[in-house]
């Protein structure tokens, strides 16, 4: 395949970016996205150019540090998939695509696609944990919890914190995020004793971080790698306004 | 020509005496202690934050120690325990099986091919059942049957069901609980988290480890942290094959700057190769994706019986299928245990049976597990890795069996620890993956999680403070010591040296030629004059290396590719280490298959008179290591040759 790529390129988070154009030849249909900016960049060292600096890192889909804007669509055209598992059956040769950084909300560029997430850090810092410490936990099967409810705690877990709601959002908001980490816990009988506090804490920390107000697009869910449902957003508002209002 | 040289002393191992199953309570009742008001006096430097260095940071800061918790990657979340899928194994017995700590402990030294200590790994299995009760009570949703009692499954290697799984994400699950109380800590201030950072150096004082040498890999800023003791959580580095399933950054730099600091490495060759991977599909391809063994409890392996085969897999009959692993292991069948089943699927691709258009791999087949419990429930318990199949491959699973081949992925060998988690080194630990313990020559499946969260929650907080009881007077390390000086001036010069040589080749092309190395003469099966070849090709690899590299940019600034040719690098020297380990040891064992010591049906021959050791070796600057040979002491059991046939 012959591609034309059209990729974000910016030195540095002081500096200003712009879009760079790149011939590519040699691409065939089993590579993954990544491992398509791959040979772009061998290509770059072999001719004295710099590489596209990019994140990634276990290119199987869980552990969430890639994330590019591709045409326009948060990890690019498919469904619940991240852009490592993005493969270039996808495109066809002849096609431009355009590459760009999660951008958004709270997120900043470090350098060229490469970007600044810690805020995410920052906000499960406020409160998305259990606080419990080694040595006080009961036995495992002391308290039952029902199979559809520990599967519907799994679903809201799933999150792998790479960002595509924020980057996707017009608002760049990082409601679903913030959503999926309180539903996981509150959904759980050992996450209920402190859900209040954590609820106000975390989304006290998502404001201040400078993320946006979600308005119920629900273009997060679409574009979620996980699949994680906006209903989660429902549940965080819920408990948000219970902590709030019925104290 | 000689590789290495033999020393007899090794350290000791500080085993605690006694009878095996009260050594650990012994151990824990009689240990020195430091009391809670003079932790705060002390600072512990946590490398990694996958499950052994999160664990670990979390738990040594809920005592009261001051820690400081150091991860390459842009969240503590995303290290590579969160691509285990599979499970972790506890001796719970919660489903009235059989299943017992002495079961477990039996199941783990023979699934090891006898190669590790009663001890450490008597501890792991003692200490398993409250790792599950830890990580449900951090929110961890396991798997859990209607009546809302946790569930279980099967693994290899073993015959009862003690496999604790959260779907198929159960490493991303466990690292979240541990990841959570971690941030727990950093919320209280006893974590200061450093991300984006990778370790240079390890700074010695007096021969004790004080600090580390960091970079800055968004600044490329050089900095120095001191504190009273040093952990290495750093996981493994079967990334040295290039193809593995590891992470893009998985690396054994720490783990190899330790040891040229004279931390000793024990048994570095021994990696596992899992047997159920995504085959290598070209030569672009950066990683091999696993899929997890639990695919093995329901999921049946084939080959075609006739060689080069071309019809679709679903139009070849039962009769002309090999199920090789049923027909060779009928006691355990698909559920052999990992090194057997590498090189089972190797025996049959080699033979001309292997198949996809690389003729390189083998089939999975879900069809009889689908017609016997229905599409809804396979689709439940492996749902998501059946997507993954789909996404990667473009191929839907359900209506035909996965192609899968064996590929590198774990490292049962690392830095030596004795039964503390202390190194060779007073004061560097090392926890996890990163060490070699407690594995044998052939981990079983599920375990690895297990070893990384029992190292960090139940173990080295107590052996730390044994160790840190000492240090409660010593008052703050500070960085200005000349030890501090000295490796900042030799960090700096290697980025310089690294930079200036400007050649022609990228670092991934050495990395890949590496890879291809140690893949073909160091892997699934070995021989003395192919490991002999391979020393000769990687020193002259590493030759060119160091004066054709070509590495663009500054070290001041992001630079992925300096951040690449520093761990290539020392892969670069580890590889050799590797190659001379495995030829040192005139036995198969485990996951180390010397062709020439098999039986006649091609079993592993382990040869207990002569190699009933753990190699030790001890860096000697530009001379041949040199071996200690730590001897294995088996009370409790019987040496016996595996066998998983009946």
């Amino acid at each position: 395949m012959d591609l034309t790529l059209k990729i974000w390129r910016q030195e540095d988070v002081h500096s200003k970016g712009s879009m760079m154009t790149y011939q590519l030849s040699g691409v065939e249909e089993d590579m993954s996205f990544l491992e398509m900016l791959d040979l772009l960049n061998e290509k770059l060292i072999k001719a004295g150019d710099e590489p596209v600096e990019f994140d990634h890192d276990c290119r199987e889909g869980i552990c969430g540090t890639c994330g590019l804007f591709i045409n326009g669509q948060a990890h690019g055209p498919l469904p619940g998939t991240s852009t490592c598992q993005l493969h270039m059956r996808s495109f066809k040769s002849g096609d431009t695509i355009y590459i760009e950084p999660f951008r958004g909300g709270a997120f900043k560029v470090v350098k060229d696609l490469r970007i600044d997430r810690s805020a995410f850090d920052r906000i499960i810092t406020a409160g998305g944990f259990i606080s419990t410490s080694v040595g006080e936990a009961p036995d495992a099967n002391t308290t039952p919890i029902g199979h559809d409810e520990a599967e519907s705690a799994f679903d809201s877990a799933a999150c792998i914190g790479c960002g595509a709601c924020v980057a996707t959002c017009k608002n760049g908001s990082a409601a679903l995020f913030t959503a999926s980490k309180i539903s996981h816990l509150a959904k759980l009988p050992q996450g209920k004793t402190e859900s209040k506090e954590r609820v106000l804490n975390m989304v006290e920390q998502m404001d201040k971080e400078g993320f946006g107000h979600c308005t119920n697009t629900n273009a997060c869910q679409i574009k979620c790698p996980q699949e994680i449902s906006v209903v989660n957003i429902a549940r965080m508002n819920w408990e948000y306004n219970s902590a709030k209002f019925f104290k | 020509m000689n590789y290495f040289s033999e020393k007899d002393d090794v350290p000791a191992d500080k085993i605690p005496d006694g009878p095996l199953a009260g050594k650990w309570n012994r151990y824990k009742a009689t240990c020195r202690l430091v009391s809670f008001n003079n932790k705060k006096k002390l600072d512990v430097i946590v490398v990694g934050t996958g499950l052994a260095g999160a664990s670990a940071a979390a738990t040594l800061a809920e005592g009261g120690y001051n820690v400081k918790s150091f991860c390459f990657q842009d969240s503590a979340r995303r290290a590579h325990s969160v691509a285990a899928q599979g499970g972790v194994n506890a001796a719970k017995n919660y489903q009235n099986d059989g299943d017992s700590v002495f079961r477990m402990f039996y199941d783990t030294i023979k699934g090891g091919d006898f190669r590790s200590r009663e001890a450490n790994v008597f501890r792991l299995a003692e200490c398993s059942a409250s790792l599950i009760d830890q990580a449900v009570a951090q929110g961890v949703p396991f798997g859990r049957e209607y009546g809302g009692y946790i569930a279980n499954r099967s693994f290899g290697g073993v015959q009862v069901r003690r496999t604790f799984y959260a779907r198929g994400q159960t490493g991303q699950q466990l690292l979240l609980g541990a990841y959570s109380s971690m941030m727990r800590q950093v919320k209280a201030g006893k974590v200061e988290l450093h991300t984006r950072h990778e370790i240079l150096d390890i700074v010695l004082i007096g021969g004790k480890a004080r600090g580390v040498i960091a970079r800055n890999l968004d600044t490329g800023k050089i900095e120095r942290h001191a504190a009273h003791a040093v952990i290495l959580a750093t996981g493994g580095f079967g990334k040295i094959y290039y193809l593995s399933t590891l992470a893009m950054g998985c690396n054994g730099s720490a783990i190899w700057r330790a040891h040229k600091k004279g931390a000793c490495m024990a048994n570095p060759s021994w990696t596992q190769i899992h047997p159920t991977c995504l085959p290598q599909s070209g030569e672009h391809q950066s990683k091999l994706t696993l899929m997890s063994e639990s695919l093995r409890n329901d999921g049946r392996i084939w080959v075609p019986l006739k060689k080069d085969e071309i019809r679709p897999p679903n139009e070849i009959p039962e009769e002309e299928r090999d199920y090789y692993l049923e027909r060779r292991y009928p006691a355990f069948g698909n559920l052999a245990p990992r090194d057997i089943s590498s090189r089972a699927a190797k025996e049959r691709i080699d033979e001309g049976h292997g198949i996809g258009p690389l003729k390189n791999g083998v089939y999975l087949d879900f069809k009889h597990a689908i017609n016997e419990y229905g599409k809804e429930t396979i689709k439940e318990r492996y749902g998501n890795l059946f997507r993954m199949y789909e996404k990667i491959t473009g191929v839907d699973a359900y209506s035909q069996p996965m192609k899968i081949s064996p590929a590198a992925h774990f490292s049962m060998g690392g830095l030596w620890v004795d039964y503390e988690l202390s190194t060779s080194i007073s004061g560097l630990y090392a926890l996890g993956e990163c060490n070699f313990s407690d594995h044998g020559a052939n981990r079983l499946g599920a375990n690895s999680l297990l070893q990384a969260c029992i190292d960090g929650y139940f173990v080295l907080p107590y052996t730390l403070g044994n160790y840190l009881a000492d240090d409660i007077k010593t008052g703050p390390i500070s960085t200005d010591h000349p030890a501090f000086d000295k490796a900042e001036v030799e960090s700096r010069e290697l980025l310089d040296r690294l930079l200036s040589i400007k050649g022609t080749r990228t670092v991934d092309e050495f990395h890949k030629e590496l890879g291809k190395i140690m893949t073909d003469k160091c892997s699934v099966s070995r021989s003395e004059i192919g490991l002999k070849e391979a020393i000769s090709q990687i020193r002259n690899l590493r030759n060119s290396f160091w004066n054709d590299v070509r590495i663009p940019g500054k070290s001041d600034k992001v630079n992925s590719e300096l951040e690449k040719a520093g761990r290539v690098a020392d892969y670069l020297e580890l590889a050799e280490l590797m190659c001379i380990d495995a030829l040192s040891r005139n036995e198969s064992c485990g996951a180390h298959f010397r062709e020439e010591y098999q039986t006649e049906d091609g079993e592993a021959l382990r040869n207990d008179q002569d190699f009933a050791f753990l190699s030790l070796w001890e860096h000697n600057g530009e001379n041949q290591p040199i071996l200690h040979k730590e001897k294995l002491k088996f009370k409790e059991v019987k040496l016996v040759s595996r066998d998983y046939k009946k």
